[in-house]
């Protein structure tokens, strides 16, 4: 295992109301496929320190690291990494760490993400490895959330959009002027009209908040999606 | 020596002698599971042993609670750095599965619906250490928390859990299981920070 590497913060992104991206210099980084996640260690001057996984945005080699954050009030690092932490402070990182919610050009099934909220973050690292490669197969992307200001990455996803990478939005709460589909959770009829459907076996790669994850992975298998195919990242309570 | 963090402060300073290196309190109950919350018939479910010899001890779901029950206070430690104290589960230890079952090999790979697999060492499934529970806080325990019947291990990172288990297969030496193939530690101690390889 490999220790820990002191980064050090380099620019800092308001992606929603409550969420931002981050890119950490991180020396010695080793780099890391996409979906992967590292270990972040804050250490106060009493040297108290608190850790938390987070799942990595950026991918391919060092040594910068991107990650995004979505404030949890209630938690110790969450408000830190969103509301305090400027370019120039330090922190440590440990990873990459993870092998198996992760995606490689050699892997040459079509692709289905499907995102909650913050739960955009490993599959973004995913688009972003699949546009680098110049991988011919084709992406698609479902992303539900709450308004259009809570997208994190919305210029950067709109900017990768192309015939190879289908994008979808899903509103809960308040659509854009004009949306066609009135604000609502995600159904299995929605996620059937807006994925890649399973005649064509894609591999599908889903992460959010733990209620989302499982009435998408139902509602995928309900479709005929073979479980095996589905791969699930959830986090936070139930 | 750690660099500091300016302005972290550590707000919340969530430390007992009760949780593990590295871990923070939670009072939710995250899930983690690889992939979709497989749908269990407890009127199909069957749970087995099997040793080196070829036997199999096997129960359904009426034979596996028919068997004597223990209530388990126990605090849960999940490798994503979560921690759970003072949680609730009702189960049949494996003690009592293990009555019957004869091996001579010292390790055990645990089986689940859906293909999930973990590696545990025989001894740390024996003498009141883990169990196969189906209730958490007094209700059936829910799918997503690996309903209807769960391996119980607390000494060790929740991931050895396996959620949804339907069978333990003896093994002469310790092979990984799913987690563990996948950068995950082998043994999985929550207070030696055994995390990952």
């Amino acid at each position: 295992m490999t220790d820990w590497l002191v980064g050090t913060v380099t620019d800092v992104r308001t992606e929603t109301p409550t969420g931002r991206s981050l890119t950490i210099t991180v020396d010695g980084w080793p780099g890391n496929l996409a979906g992967q996640h590292l270990d972040l260690r804050l250490t106060a001057p009493d040297g108290y320190q608190a850790v938390r996984s987070y799942s990595i945005a950026s991918v391919g080699d060092g040594p910068a690291v991107q990650l995004a954050v979505d404030k949890i009030t209630t938690g110790e690092v969450s408000p830190y990494l969103v509301d305090d932490v400027l370019p120039g402070d330090q922190l440590e990182v440990r990873g990459p760490l993870g092998r198996w919610f992760v995606w490689t050009p050699e892997d040459t099934r079509p692709i289905q993400l499907i995102a909650g909220g913050s739960g955009i973050v490993p599959l973004i690292a995913m688009a972003r490895a699949h546009a680098a490669s110049g991988s011919i197969v084709p992406f698609r992307l479902l992303y539900s959330v709450r308004s259009p200001q809570d997208r994190f990455f919305a210029d950067e996803i709109a900017a990768l959009e192309s015939d190879l990478f289908r994008v979808d939005y899903v509103y809960t709460r308040s659509a854009p002027e004009g949306w066609a589909t009135p604000p609502g959770r995600v159904t299995p009829e929605r996620i059937s009209a807006a994925t890649i459907p399973v005649s064509e076996t894609p591999g599908v790669f889903v992460c959010g908040p733990t209620g989302f994850v499982e009435t998408v992975a139902r509602a995928l298998v309900d479709l005929g999606h073979e479980p095996q195919s589905v791969k699930t990242e959830r986090f936070g309570g139930s | 020596m750690a660099v500091f963090s300016r302005g972290f402060g550590g707000r919340v300073r969530e430390s007992t002698p009760d949780l593990p290196p590295g871990q923070f309190l939670t009072e939710d109950f995250p899930v983690l599971s690889a992939g979709p919350t497989p749908e269990i018939d407890t009127a199909e479910w069957e749970f087995t042993i099997r040793t080196e010899t070829g036997a199999s001890h096997s129960w359904d779901w009426d034979a596996f609670r028919a068997l004597p029950s223990e209530l388990v206070a126990t605090d849960i430690h999940c490798v994503t750095r979560w921690s759970k104290l003072g949680t609730s589960w009702r189960g049949v230890s494996l003690d009592t599965l293990f009555e019957e079952v004869e091996s001579s090999y010292d390790y055990v790979m645990a089986h689940s619906y859906g293909g999930y697999t973990t590696n545990l060492p025989l001894e740390d499934l024996l003498d009141g250490k883990a169990w196969i529970a189906y209730e958490f806080d007094g209700e059936d325990l829910d799918p997503e928390h690996g309903g209807p019947a769960r391996l119980l291990i607390p000494h060790l990172y929740f991931w050895k859990s396996a959620k949804w288990v339907n069978g333990l297969v003896m093994m002469k030496d310790d092979e990984p299981g799913f987690w563990e193939q996948n950068g995950y530690h082998t043994y999985g101690d929550p207070w030696q920070e055994q995390r990952y390889w």
